[in-house]
């Protein structure tokens, strides 16, 4: 089912319906009394939640032994940079008002803002260059090593977080957590795959075919 | 005595409930029969059904703003011990029960005692009091608070010379807030604050038992708190049980949380910012800019001489 043509189409619905879902409430005067507050919140709360799951693609396609998930992996990726626009943009354009000097001094004090800011940055090479013609440009090896920004995304997004929470971590801890172990995953695989090729075995030669 | 006891009230003098949980749509008109089913359903309409409160009249010490509205006061709160988001002290504190009520005074003073809820609230005539309400977390609001002077209340039980400073404490208990345990509030429990006694008898210091011509609801510290307009909200203490006399600066809740971000003055300053973020403006709900925030919240004044020579940013 994950080869049908049409199986990206529900995806796309469930990821715009956080987006849509604001934009009623917002239609609906429906924002709380600090609807610039509600706005950046929501933004970001969705922007880390697609950072997490596109993360879990990779293991996800091992574990489950669906390899077809990486037919989404883009989609989802892009959505977490939708997601953290609409979040920068709030703090950018609707909380500072584009007030350059106000957006300087927020860096120098803030700084779980610098830490939101690297986050943002970090995503933008990963969207620009998320095409197919991008992968023929910088080759398959060079895309790979780039795209790994995206771990400096999830670490980030984390720090962000929880450097801005008053007390109450426990949700800046499960998103640590949920990173830290979609970390994991790659740190154990990867050393378990550099172990594989560096010990000379017999059946190595019909493993790599 | 200002409240009407029941036995003053006749029975067929009783408004309807639902003519009365439903008055606010009736005021506010057309435009509310679009929101109505809405409004029906919302907390601030629905259950926080506040008995007037009759004042005395306005307070000299009121300032001369906008107050924010019934809706942003009662449904945009902190109040940990239901919830550490905004909208849960008004979801979740709707069985509270602010009534019977006892407010048990002591410590360093000649008369120690309990008073109830209407003992409490009988000591001076109620005014309505405007103030400016600033949270720690940038952002602020008007409220038309109810209530008097915490000094009428400490002259009455008169404070020995051996009371330095006031401490305060909070309602506490796990059968009414189910979420108020120290993991869940992310802060010790129960709630504590604590006043100089200069600022405590300051008459800026005010014991609040309404807001907005009623009584408060759960969520904004039902039935009597603290208002105190020239420091951080957080020092506002809600639903007060205990006010105690002692000879030594008490421990308060937030500077025990953590110290290095919130001290025991906690005076609103824009010039000391708190260590993650700048305290140099704040945004009052239903504005859209953000304003610069006022040396001791506009009441500077009134209370600057209460700190004369004093490091303010040491004394954080």
């Amino acid at each position: 089912m994950l080869r049908k043509p049409w199986a990206k189409v529900p995806v796309w619905l469930l990821s715009l319906t956080p987006a849509c879902w604001l934009a009623w409430r917002a239609y609906h005067n429906d924002l709380t009394a600090n609807p610039i507050e509600y706005i950046t919140h929501f933004t970001g709360d969705w922007a880390i939640r697609f950072v997490v799951i596109t993360l879990a693609i990779t293991p996800l396609r091992k574990l489950l032994k669906l390899p077809d998930l990486i037919k989404f992996r883009r989609l989802l990726g892009l959505f977490a940079f939708f997601y953290g626009t609409l979040h920068f943009l709030t703090w950018f354009g609707l909380d500072k008002f584009f007030d350059i000097h106000e957006i300087l001094a927020d860096f120098a004090k803030r700084r779980f803002i610098t830490m939101g800011l690297l986050t943002f940055l970090s995503m933008i090479p990963l969207a620009v260059t998320s095409t197919t013609g991008w992968i023929r440009r910088l080759g398959g090896k060079r895309w790979q090593r780039l795209h790994k920004l995206i771990y400096v995304t999830g670490i980030a997004a984390v720090i962000h977080y929880y450097w801005l929470v008053k007390s109450d971590i426990r949700l800046p801890l499960l998103y640590g957590t949920l990173v830290g172990l979609l970390l994991l995953y790659r740190i154990v695989t990867q050393s378990l795959a550099r172990k594989a090729k560096s010990t000379p075995t017999p059946k190595r030669a019909a493993q790599t075919a | 005595m200002l409240i009407k006891k029941p036995a003053d009230i006749r029975h067929s003098e009783v408004t309807p409930k639902h003519v009365y949980l439903n008055r606010r749509n009736f005021l506010a008109g057309i435009p509310a029969a679009f929101l109505g089913a809405r409004e029906l359903l919302s907390p601030s309409a629905r259950a926080l059904a506040g008995a007037k409160l009759a004042t005395a009249g306005k307070s000299k010490l009121s300032i001369d703003e906008k107050a924010n509205s019934y809706q942003e006061v009662s449904t945009y709160n902190n109040y940990y011990e239901f919830g550490t988001q905004k909208d849960e002290p008004a979801k979740n504190s709707q069985n509270f029960k602010s009534s019977p009520w006892t407010v048990s005074v002591e410590g360093y003073v000649a008369k120690p005692r309990k008073f109830s809820l209407e003992e409490i609230m009988a000591i001076a005539p109620l005014e309505e009091r405007v103030c400016r309400h600033r949270c720690v977390e940038g952002w602020s609001i008007v409220v038309p608070w109810i209530g008097y002077s915490l000094s009428e209340l400490l002259k009455k039980v008169e404070p020995t010379n051996k009371a330095t400073f006031v401490a305060f404490e909070t309602y506490w208990d796990r059968k009414q807030m189910p979420l108020a345990t120290p993991d869940r509030a992310g802060i010790p429990l129960p709630y504590v604050e604590g006043l100089r006694l200069d600022e405590a008898m300051h008459p800026l210091a005010m014991l609040s038992f309404g807001m907005f011509g009623e009584t408060l609801p759960p969520q904004d510290g039902a039935p009597v708190r603290l208002t105190v307009p020239w420091k951080y909200g957080f020092k506002s203490i809600k639903s007060i049980v205990k006010i105690k006399l002692v000879g030594s600066m008490p421990p308060t809740t937030w500077n025990i949380t953590n110290a290095h971000e919130y001290g025991f003055y906690s005076n609103v300053n824009p010039k000391v910012d708190h260590p993650r973020w700048s305290q140099a403006s704040e945004r009052r709900l239903g504005e859209f800019r953000r304003r610069p925030t006022l040396m001791f919240n506009g009441y500077g004044d009134q209370v600057a001489s209460l700190y004369e020579g004093m490091d303010l940013k040491k004394n954080y």
